[in-house]
């Protein structure tokens, strides 16, 4: 079994719309959607965890030269498309499944019932054990 | 062969009891609490197969106390003693029965300890739940979380917190300390802070048994019944806060045909008995408001002027902001949305960046029918909460008035 980490952003895929602007029946739909799914990778026993950050505007940057007080800023940030929405880790057969449970994640249904495509980056867990001891 | 929730039940009961014997023989409350658990351990596996010993809280000290003497010897011999120790039936010790449960929460729940130190070792200690049940409850790694309740230990013993009653002197304060464990446990089942579960029903339910087990010692101390009327006013509304996709449903929108009515009477009863009789306390009062939201049939019944007046008791005495808060609800639902919203002005400063002052705010502005002004606030109130449930509601409340602004 080997870890991936499955990383959300703040790309909007097809859907431009943000989600207070959304009819609230597919607000329900997509949330369902991922409950459904992170159900069904508990069941499956493939999900380590996952987790949504509060929103970029809340975070506090913090720089220190490990002797003086640290510096504290809210900015500036990266570009806010490129920043981590939030995560989930699943400890799967092959790097094949990760894909097809990313795949998956980026199919939530924006409204109307279309799939959201939103880029979901698949990237391995360093410290995974992949070989076996010689 | 025994029915295991049965088991389970004793066993807790009978931890505090047994660590307290434990606890007097050894000496040393890191080692008499590990091998507690150990014992606990041992019987949560055999009891099931073998059936409940005739002294089962004999055969728990005995176990803890061989535990306690085996960590001397070398690993291999403990190994195998515990596979002898375990096929046989202990023989039951005579020990006086006593129960140590206040003793404990007060060690446990001592000052010097963070309030998740406190929380952890409380749970363990008292409750007599393992490190792993601590550990799911609250979402974090069981390394995490041992590590946590080890330091709390070792805290205990450089601080030299005694295995007694406190000072009359210092219980009023040290009682506090402990009925603040106590609710911070209920709180984070109830409306938890983080993660995606609404509600970690253990946690409210081992709270509830705590504090039951703390009025049972102390039934006439007013705050001790004033907290557990509150857990149980509280706690009665658990089955219509969460929709069917566990969606977080208002109290105003509640089907409140689906309160536990046993509950409700229990905690009415309670605290009818306590208020008036002694120092009135935050938690009588707070039972006391929750008291009267029970007994609404409808949330248009409530007795919003007499909740009004509790929360601004409330205020006075706690000088606490999110008080304040409530106090302002009240105020919009008894002089209207306008005179609300001054008071939650006033609060701009101590609560600045708490979603809850955006969520209120927005409710309020609902109220006044000026939509745009309760959409933006709902949105505001969305980005800073950091609870999955609160926020899919906050962003579905937003969503539903722009919906209702377009139609």
């Amino acid at each position: 079994m080997t870890m991936y980490a499955l990383i959300v952003d703040y790309q909007p895929g097809v859907c431009e719309t943000p989600m207070t602007e959304w009819d609230p029946a597919d607000i329900k739909a997509h949330m369902n959607y991922y409950d459904a799914l992170n159900k069904e990778l508990m069941a499956s026993g493939e999900l380590v965890t996952g987790y949504a950050l509060t929103e970029p505007s809340e975070s506090t940057i913090v720089t220190s030269d490990g002797t003086n007080p640290p510096v504290l800023t809210d900015g500036p940030f990266a570009e806010y498309k490129e920043l981590l929405a939030g995560f989930q880790i699943v400890d799967v057969e092959s790097r094949e499944r990760a894909i097809e449970i990313a795949a998956k994640v980026s199919a939530v249904p924006a409204p109307g019932g279309v799939p959201i495509q939103q880029p979901i980056t698949v990237r391995q867990v360093m410290g995974s054990m992949t070989g076996t001891d010689v | 062969m025994s029915d295991r929730p049965g088991i389970e039940d004793l066993l807790r009961t009978l931890a505090p009891q047994v660590l307290g014997v434990v606890m007097r023989r050894v000496g040393d409350f890191s080692v008499a609490e590990d091998a507690v658990q150990e014992a606990l351990f041992a019987a949560t596996t055999h009891w099931p197969k073998d059936g409940v010993p005739a002294n089962p809280r004999g055969w728990l000290i005995q176990t803890a106390v061989r535990r306690t003497t085996d960590q001397f010897r070398s690993e291999q011999a403990r190994r195998r003693r515990e596979e002898t120790a375990a096929a046989l039936d202990v023989p039951p010790v005579d020990v006086p029965a006593r129960d140590d449960t206040l003793l404990l929460l007060f060690m446990c729940a001592h000052p010097s300890l963070t309030p998740a130190s406190a929380i952890a070792l409380t749970l363990r200690a008292v409750g007599g739940l393992t490190t792993a049940e601590i550990a799911n409850a609250f979402l974090v790694p069981e390394a995490t979380m041992a590590q946590r309740i080890s330091r709390a230990k070792s805290r205990i013993k450089s601080s030299g917190i005694p295995f007694q009653m406190p000072d009359p002197a210092e219980l009023p304060e040290r009682l506090r300390s402990v009925l603040h464990v106590l609710y911070l446990i209920f709180n984070e089942g109830y409306a938890s802070s983080i993660g995606s579960e609404l509600q970690r029903t253990e946690l409210s339910a081992e709270a509830i048994r705590l504090t039951r087990a703390v009025h049972a010692l102390l039934s006439d101390h007013g705050e001790v019944a004033g907290l557990l009327a509150l857990m149980l006013l509280t706690d009665a509304r658990r089955p219509a806060r969460t929709g069917p996709d566990g969606d977080l449903v208002p109290l105003d929108e509640q089907d409140r045909t689906l309160w536990d009515g046993r509950l409700i009477a229990e905690g009415v009863q309670l605290i009818n008995d306590t208020i008036g009789k002694g120092a009135i306390g935050q938690y009588q009062l707070q039972a006391a408001i929750a008291a009267l939201h029970d007994r609404a049939v409808r949330a248009a019944d409530t007795d919003w002027p007499q909740i009004l007046a509790l929360y601004s008791l409330l205020e006075r005495m706690s000088g606490n902001p999110m008080i304040a808060l409530n106090t302002a609800v009240a105020e919009a639902m008894v002089h209207g949305p306008a005179a609300g919203l001054s008071l939650v002005d006033g609060l701009e400063d101590r609560l600045a960046g708490h979603y809850r002052l955006d969520a209120v705010r927005a409710h309020l502005y609902e109220m006044a029918g000026d939509t745009d002004a309760a959409i933006k606030h709902y949105r505001a109130a969305a980005a800073r909460t950091a609870s999955t449930p609160e926020q899919r509601y906050l962003t579905t409340k937003a969503a539903r008035l722009h919906a209702a602004k377009r139609s």
